[in-house]
């Protein structure tokens, strides 16, 4: 097995590939979440310094776009719409089974670290709403049975892995 | 030179300026709280809004960046201007029941607290107008703190809320603030701002502490002065 | 060079057209991300194989970008015959193989039924949801599969661009747009060409061409399913706009939550790059443009232009002053040309078809077609392209199929949290910029959410208010503090905890939030709660003074119980309930205890016999 490469290094191949203009920050903020599923305080400070702009910048970027998370995130996200479609369709009542089934509100993390939840404004998906995204897969006109269902299957295929 | 009329009165000004000083040019006053001549401005305490008519159009501006233009009829005081600024104002005192600045503000213009509104408690004194991070990083250049989150969350501070490692303990940020939220406590050779001390150098004159030495020090670095010229105090000079 | 460039581009275009694009024989199923859901993409793989096993090499399978009925999914059309067929499972297609591809056999089963005379419908254009629209700009999505460039060239994809360089001089490009009377999608309704002349007479190196594919109305979708259904429609336009104005430096801003768009703008631009026509000396003249993808990153107000600009520019997204309009100092303080993916996509129809032909459609002050996203509570939901001044009433009824469940009607929503709640007494207006400003609404990008008598009007204008308080950007005290104390307020009506005075107060304040807020954002925040208030203040009466929400909807002041006419006691309910409220003998009527009750809503999704009231 290759040695893991550390933050700073990963932080510093990712400023390199965008080329190290101030412009690419966003961009890069979205890689160093991609690698490590969050911003850690590291990749920040670094990224920071490769890039030649103040830390402080970088901070009010990592904090104003709510893609961005500065904790880590669970192994499963569920990204509940909450769009104007899937309002009116009940998007309400599904977050609130998310959140007593799961335990946790929008923007935390299961104790076990297995679920994440988060909202989002619209996923665009409108037509199949309410809409709920599980990592990358779309599920749509979600009730309450199917919120019970999909747990229980991530739950499952976690306990087999 | 371009002529306006200002709440009835002809005043010309330069081109290239701002409204706000033709206002205040022509002896009228108008609030604001985020407007500081040492540094950009951003609009952001929408106070200085004024009403302004071109050919048949009306609209609501904020006259710290509004450029003078030949023609323009300007209104200081109208109602939408006025529910504008009342608006502001009672916001700002739901956010800010501590700020004695804001509350002789709204004394002034006869504003009163909007009792529907529960006041904040966990905001201090801040407004949010952003001077303290506009001029730590246009008149400073160090850009120690910023506006960290967005909406109502927003907040000024150090990043992570930690200490920062390149604050100079200048005090800027303080002096531009406009109701003396941010907290810098100066006791003998010790300076405490944004939850880190800094030692204070003592004048070699006078022995007077007068500055920080991190703050010497960045000024040497940036200018070429040696510390030791730096170590007099502005008065011993 | 020896040629005249010009007719070097010309012979380049005309090469063009050489490219095949699907075979005559070729089966076109949805991937748009609607379908994709459905599960799409797994009856495409078998389309693939069972072509193979069924040695049908002369087919060709195409996953087109969205078709629009997105609620049907996953659907296909099968060409030439066009036939239709919806809800299509894995399973079925060995035998859409053998019947309908190979001899031409309708499987009634798969095709679309008419609700009302249970007709079954043959084609896509049979369809009410599809008859009326007009489909010129979304309906090529149909014709394409958008990650192949020839698939474009087949249906005339870069003519526009080979016509604008070999016989047009930029302002020759821009007075055609400006006859055409291209307006905005995005929201304002600028004129178009207004904003192409002032760029291009601006002072300022270099210029910018900016797409805002940052579609954050909730609701609407037509962007996205532009961008990853008809990439090209949209980089072409861009690229006439770029040539129009005097730009060499393109962006697509993308929405985070769209990687399906992020993908196929990719693949398309790198194509359309391979083939000369985007890079240095495009198709050989002197003009050069290259385009960059740049991904937002969840935040509604960066589809606002200058905090659009700061995020580009690698800043968090506040917006700034703007006495000094984007054509002079926009991106980087350049001349910057801003215009909405939709916008884009309908250049290059202008300049394929002309001008006299666009401005044909539409009304007076608004030409062309609108894409809008019909959901809610709406039989037929998806997206629908129809010329501009059609009216409410035909999108509702005569394509939307009407209201499910035989509930009534009760408003419809456009232009996303800036804009309105419409009633039923104006669903005669013809829908443009300016009729549905009048209104009290607006165009935005056209998100249309249409809302029953169990939506609560109190309940949407909340939902709103909490929208834009959570994505005001803070700079500005009107829009930061102001939002959330309407918010606040609006939370308490619902809350049941209103007070008399109220509405005038959320009335006072939204004046001036409109009034003092420094961008568009806070700018607009009042509406959702201005126009409900205007056309529904007898429900927020009800809410402050008699503790009522007369659709069912605010948790606090409902209460459920159960009919023990339609309870059967089979007990379903019971297993359902998260927190023990509901209890009964099997097969006898069973009680719900209201203390234990949270409303969560899960017992009525739940019971198959309507037994639970909310009152």
């Amino acid at each position: 097995m290759t040695k893991p490469i550390s933050v700073a290094a990963k932080t510093r191949q990712i400023v390199k590939k965008h080329g190290g203009g101030k412009s690419a920050m966003i961009a890069v903020l979205q890689d160093i979440q991609e690698a490590f599923n969050y911003l850690p305080k590291e990749a920040l400070k670094t990224a920071a310094k490769a890039m030649n702009v103040p830390m402080s910048r970088v901070y009010e970027a990592a904090t104003f776009y709510t893609a961005f998370s500065l904790k880590p995130r669970g192994k499963h996200i569920v990204k509940i719409c909450k769009g104007t479609a899937c309002h009116v369709r009940g998007a309400a009542i599904l977050q609130d089974r998310f959140e007593t089934t799961l335990g946790i509100k929008p923007g935390q993390t299961t104790a076990d670290g297995n679920f994440s939840l988060e909202t989002v404004n619209c996923v665009g998906a409108c037509a199949l709403g309410p809409v709920v995204v599980i990592n990358a897969d779309y599920h749509g006109q979600v009730t309450i049975n199917k919120v019970d269902k999909i747990i229980k299957k991530i739950n499952e295929e976690g306990a087999q892995s | 030179m371009v002529n306006m009329m200002i709440d009835g009165k002809k005043v010309s000004a330069p081109k290239g300026t701002m409204l706000l000083e033709s206002i205040r040019g022509a002896g009228i006053a108008v609030p604001t709280l985020c407007a500081h001549e040492a540094i950009s401005r951003s609009g952001a305490c929408r106070l200085c809004v004024v009403e302004i008519k071109k050919g048949n159009r009306t609209r609501i501006v904020t006259s710290c960046l509004y450029g003078v233009e030949e023609g323009l009829i300007v209104d200081t005081k109208s109602e939408r201007v006025l529910n504008v600024r009342r608006l502001v104002m009672e916001l700002l005192l739901a956010r800010c029941p501590e700020s004695d600045v804001l509350q002789k503000m709204a004394r002034d213009m006869g504003v009163e607290p909007q009792p529907r509104y529960a006041v904040d408690t966990d905001k201090g004194k801040c407004i949010l107008c952003r001077s303290c991070v506009r001029v730590c990083e246009e008149v400073v250049g160090v850009s120690a703190i910023g506006l960290f989150s967005r909406g109502s969350y927003k907040e000024v501070g150090t990043p992570y809320n930690e200490k920062s490692d390149v604050c100079i303990g200048c005090g800027a940020c303080v002096y531009v603030c406009p109701t003396g939220h941010i907290e810098m406590i100066s006791t003998g050779d010790k300076r405490k701002i944004w939850g880190r001390t800094f030692k204070m150098q003592a004048c070699s004159k006078c022995g007077k502490f007068f500055a920080p030495v991190d703050q010497l020090k960045f000024i040497s670095k940036k200018t070429g002065t040696s510390m030791e010229e730096l170590s007099v105090c502005t008065e011993c000079r | 060079m020896n040629e005249n460039p010009d007719t070097q581009a010309r012979q380049i275009m005309d090469n063009l057209t050489l490219y095949y694009g699907p075979k005559k024989k070729f089966v076109a199923i949805c991937a748009g991300t609607g379908c994709r859901a459905s599960g799409s993409l797994k009856v495409k793989e078998a389309l693939e194989a069972e072509l193979k096993k069924q040695n049908l090499g002369d087919v060709d399978v195409l996953a087109t970008g969205c078709l629009g009925f997105c609620e049907k999914g996953p659907m296909m059309v099968i060409h030439p015959d066009k036939y239709f067929y919806q809800h299509v499972k894995v399973e079925d297609v060995p035998e859409i193989i053998s019947k309908t591809v190979a001899k031409g056999e309708v499987i009634s089963r798969l095709l679309y039924r008419h609700p009302e005379t249970k007709k079954t419908l043959f084609r896509e254009e049979d369809l009410p949801f599809y008859k009326k629209q007009h489909r010129v700009v979304f309906g090529q999505n149909g014709m394409i599969d958008p990650a192949r460039i020839e698939d474009y060239f087949a249906i005339n994809g870069y003519q526009a661009l080979g016509k604008v360089l070999s016989e047009m001089t930029p302002e020759d490009v821009i007075s055609e747009v400006k006859k055409a009377g291209l307006r905005g999608r995005g929201g304002g309704g600028f004129h178009a060409a207004v904003k192409w002349e002032g760029v291009r007479r601006a002072h300022g190196d270099p210029k910018y061409v900016i797409a805002n594919g940052d579609e954050g109305d909730p609701g609407a979708y037509m962007d996205r399913s532009l961008m990853e259904g008809n990439p090209h429609s949209v980089i072409e336009g861009m690229i006439i706009g770029a040539y129009a104005v005097g730009s060499n430096q393109g962006y697509i801003y993308v929405r985070n939550e769209y990687p399906l768009a992020v993908t196929h703008l990719s693949i398309a631009i790198e194509a359309a790059r391979e083939m000369g026509l985007l890079g240095k000396n495009i198709l050989g003249t002197d003009f050069s443009f290259d385009i960059q993808i740049t991904k937002g990153a969840g935040a509604f107000v960066c589809g606002e232009s200058s905090a659009l600009f700061a995020s580009v520019e690698g800043r968090a997204g506040e917006p700034r002053a703007k006495y000094v309009h984007a054509v002079e100092k926009g991106l980087y303080d350049k001349p910057t040309v801003l215009n909405n993916v939709e916008t884009w996509a309908n250049v290059p129809l202008i300049i394929n078809r002309g001008a006299d032909w666009y401005n044909s459609i539409g009304t007076e002050g608004s030409k062309g077609t609108k894409i809008f996203s019909l959901v809610g509570k709406i039989n037929n939901t998806g997206l629908i392209e129809v010329p501009m001044g059609t009216t409410l009433y035909e999108i509702i009824y005569d394509m939307g199929g009407g209201i499910p469940n035989g509930k009534k009607f009760k408003a419809v929503q456009t232009g996303g949290p800036s804009g309105g709640c419409i009633p039923e007494s104006l669903l005669d207006i013809p829908v443009d910029f300016d009729k549905l400003y009048e209104v009290g609404s607006m165009m935005g990008s056209g998100g249309m959410i249409v809302m029953d008598e169990t939506s609560c009007m109190v309940d949407v204008a909340r939902y709103f208010l909490e929208f834009l308080k959570e994505e005001s950007c803070g700079k500005c005290v009107p829009c930061r503090e102001g939002v959330r104390r309407m918010s606040d307020i609006l939370e308490d009506i619902c809350a049941g905890k209103g007070r008399e005075g109220d509405v005038e107060l959320l009335e006072t304040m939204g004046k001036a939030i409109a009034d003092g807020s420094l961008c568009a954002l806070g700018g607009s925040a009042p509406n959702p709660v201005l126009s409900t208030i205007r056309y529904f203040r007898e429900e927020y009466d009800a809410h402050i003074r008699d503790h009522r929400c007369p659709a069912g909807v605010c948790k606090a002041l409902i209460r459920y119980s159960i009919d023990a006419e339609k309870c059967t006691g089979c007990g379903v309910c019971v297993k359902v309930c998260a927190t023990k409220a509901i209890s009964g003998e099997k097969k006898k009527a069973h009680v719900i205890d209201k203390d234990q009750c949270t409303r969560c809503g899960a017992c009525i999704q739940s019971c198959k016999f309507d037994a639970i009231n909310v009152k």
